[in-house]
């Protein structure tokens, strides 16, 4: 693989991440549990969604088909979308969605910590200016979920529940291919084995503060990057490119 | 101490004199109730009126679209906790207020008993229903009672941008296709008559208006400020190409003013009364969602509880 085309399929990767964890966490809005985290779902969905335009005008520049970021955001089918599988399965309830932001942030914080470093300018600037939301994501959902651990049995038990639900979808985080190879020696992409450790680190200090387990042993499911999803990506899509799928070419 | 009498003189005093009402002051029970009822209605409109618009930001058309509509309904749902915290300086609490919503008690604006069926629906409540809501608002920063004056500056601020978000999006479509044109024109044609009725009953017939005037809570009558919004909208649509839905409208050279058919209030009774195409949906939903995020606040509440036990405890040993 050629680096051009890895870069865009890295671009790809990290914008697409970003706008079905904004998608799902659209779905939150005027359904929250509480004025203020129903808020707090959007402000995150926001962020993402921002990212996501960036990361998809980058992709178009690389690929330089004259398509738009809008275009490769709406147009493509299920096999051509390059996100993790944790991000795209379905909202659950608000301890299922806090759960994924959680385990999501964890990886996005380090990720995008080692990608400010990257030797590729426009990924290093993006995440320099993404890291500081993905952070303070993190930070609020963990004290979401140590408030639910600590807070009735009820949300002890959701919450729980929550965890055994969404871990099998985080080893897919780390799973790396092709553009990963061929990046990673450039100096442009992070090597993801390298984020594991950490990651670990952090989830389990706030995990071990809200008193939840992990179940060892589950099977995981892996292949978000290669475009293997599960079936829950389609249907995201349906809703999502209704309008630029009705009315091809047209402006909005 | 003032006797009753001083009291009530004093508040008349600050009324006639443009001070405004503070939370601590005195004030008569009645303007009490009556800023109580409209603060909140005012703050359920913001909040229920999420949801028309919500239904939209997962098909939003592009990722500008989508970013705009999701800030623009995170705004409207901070000006609802805005003037919940504002209704509450008069000594309500949220949970009742929200309690009183479910019970049918509390009203929020009928406007959000319509559907948002096309995406065009976007443009026209940005366009039209904010644009009326703004007309209102502006009329309010003079409002006798401080918080809800205070709340309305800084809320006007936010709507003028949303009128121009949903004026946007019908300009864009008028320039679109022949779809996006018969989208737009369509959604004008659903929304213009609601919108209107937005205002309230003519001033002949509106029960709140007399008094709310006195106390300078309401500063122009419904009828003034409906006329307002017509001027200024009518002239943007036909800027874009759209046609009002009222054959009989003129143009009043002498008064410089658009002179509308008779609006069809016996529509305004039924939705304002429950029978709208949506009024059982908003609430059902609102409800709903509630009850499932009991266990959420009660998590919270009772992590809060241990917590300050926690410290007790760290405290006494």
């Amino acid at each position: 693989m050629n680096t051009k085309k890895a870069l865009y399929n890295y671009c790809l990767r990290l914008a697409d991440n970003n706008l079905i964890a904004g998608q799902r966490l659209a779905e939150w809005c005027s359904n929250g549990p509480i004025l203020e985290e129903d808020l707090a779902m959007t402000n995150f969905a926001l962020d993402y969604l921002g990212q996501a335009e960036f990361h998809y005008n980058y992709a178009a520049e690389l690929e330089g088909k004259n398509r738009s970021g809008d275009e490769i955001a709406f147009t493509r089918s299920e096999r051509q979308y390059f996100n993790c599988l944790l991000l795209e399965q379905p909202n659950g309830d608000f301890a299922q969605s806090m759960m994924k932001i959680f385990l999501y942030s964890a990886f996005a914080k380090l990720l995008l910590g080692a990608l400010t470093h990257s030797q590729d300018e426009r990924l290093a600037a993006l995440a320099t200016k993404g890291i500081k939301e993905i952070k303070y994501h993190f930070r609020h959902s963990s004290e979401c979920i140590i408030r639910f651990g600590n807070g009735t049995e009820e949300s002890q038990h959701r919450s729980q529940f929550a965890l055994n639900e969404i871990w099998p979808y985080t080893a897919d985080l780390f799973e790396m291919n092709d553009t990963d190879q061929a990046l990673i020696s450039l100096g442009i992409a992070v090597d993801l084995n390298s984020l594991h450790t950490s990651w670990l680190l952090s989830v389990n200090e706030i995990l071990n503060a809200a008193n939840l387990s992990v179940i060892h042993n589950q099977h995981m499911y892996k292949g978000g990057y290669k475009g293997n999803h599960t079936e829950h990506l389609g249907h995201l899509l349906c809703e999502m490119q209704y309008l630029q799928r009705a009315h091809p070419g047209a402006i909005w | 101490m003032k006797t009753p009498e001083e009291r009530l003189n004093h508040f008349n005093a600050c009324i006639e004199s443009e001070v405004k009402i503070e939370p601590k002051d005195w004030m008569p029970d009645e303007y009490r109730k009556t800023m109580i009822r409209q603060l909140s209605q005012h703050a359920h409109s913001e909040v229920i009126g999420m949801q028309p618009e919500g239904n939209w930001v997962l098909r939003a058309p592009s990722l500008r679209a989508k970013k705009i509509l999701l800030a623009k309904i995170q705004d409207e749902g901070g000006h609802g906790l805005y003037l919940y915290s504002a209704a509450e300086t008069l000594g309500i609490s949220r949970d009742e207020m929200i309690e009183q919503l479910h019970s049918g008690k509390a009203k929020y604006s009928s406007i959000f008993n319509y559907p948002a069926l096309t995406w065009a629906d976007i443009g026209a409540i940005g366009w039209l229903v904010d644009g009326a809501a703004i007309v209102n608002q502006i009329s309010l920063q003079r409002t006798s009672y401080g918080p809800y004056s205070r709340a309305m500056v800084r809320i006007c601020k936010e709507e003028s941008f949303h009128q121009r978000q949903g004026y946007e999006i019908m300009t864009t479509m008028m320039n679109g296709t022949a779809e996006q044109k018969e989208m737009a024109q369509d959604a004008m044609n659903r929304w213009w008559w609601p919108s209107l009725m937005m205002f309230g009953p003519p001033d002949n017939e509106s029960a709140h208006t007399k008094q709310s005037m006195q106390w300078k809570i309401k500063r122009e009558s419904n009828d003034v400020l409906r006329q307002r919004f017509i001027d200024k909208t009518v002239d943007q649509a036909h800027f874009i190409g759209l046609t009002v839905p009222d054959k009989n409208m003129k143009f009043n050279e002498s008064t410089q003013q658009y002179e509308i058919s008779p609006i069809d209030w016996e529509e305004f009774k039924q939705v304002i009364s429950g029978n709208g195409p949506c009024n059982h949906k908003r609430l059902s939903h609102h409800i709903k969602v509630h009850k499932q995020g009991k266990w959420v606040r009660e998590a919270a509440l009772a992590f809060s509880k241990n917590q300050q036990k926690n410290k007790a405890t760290l405290f006494t040993n």
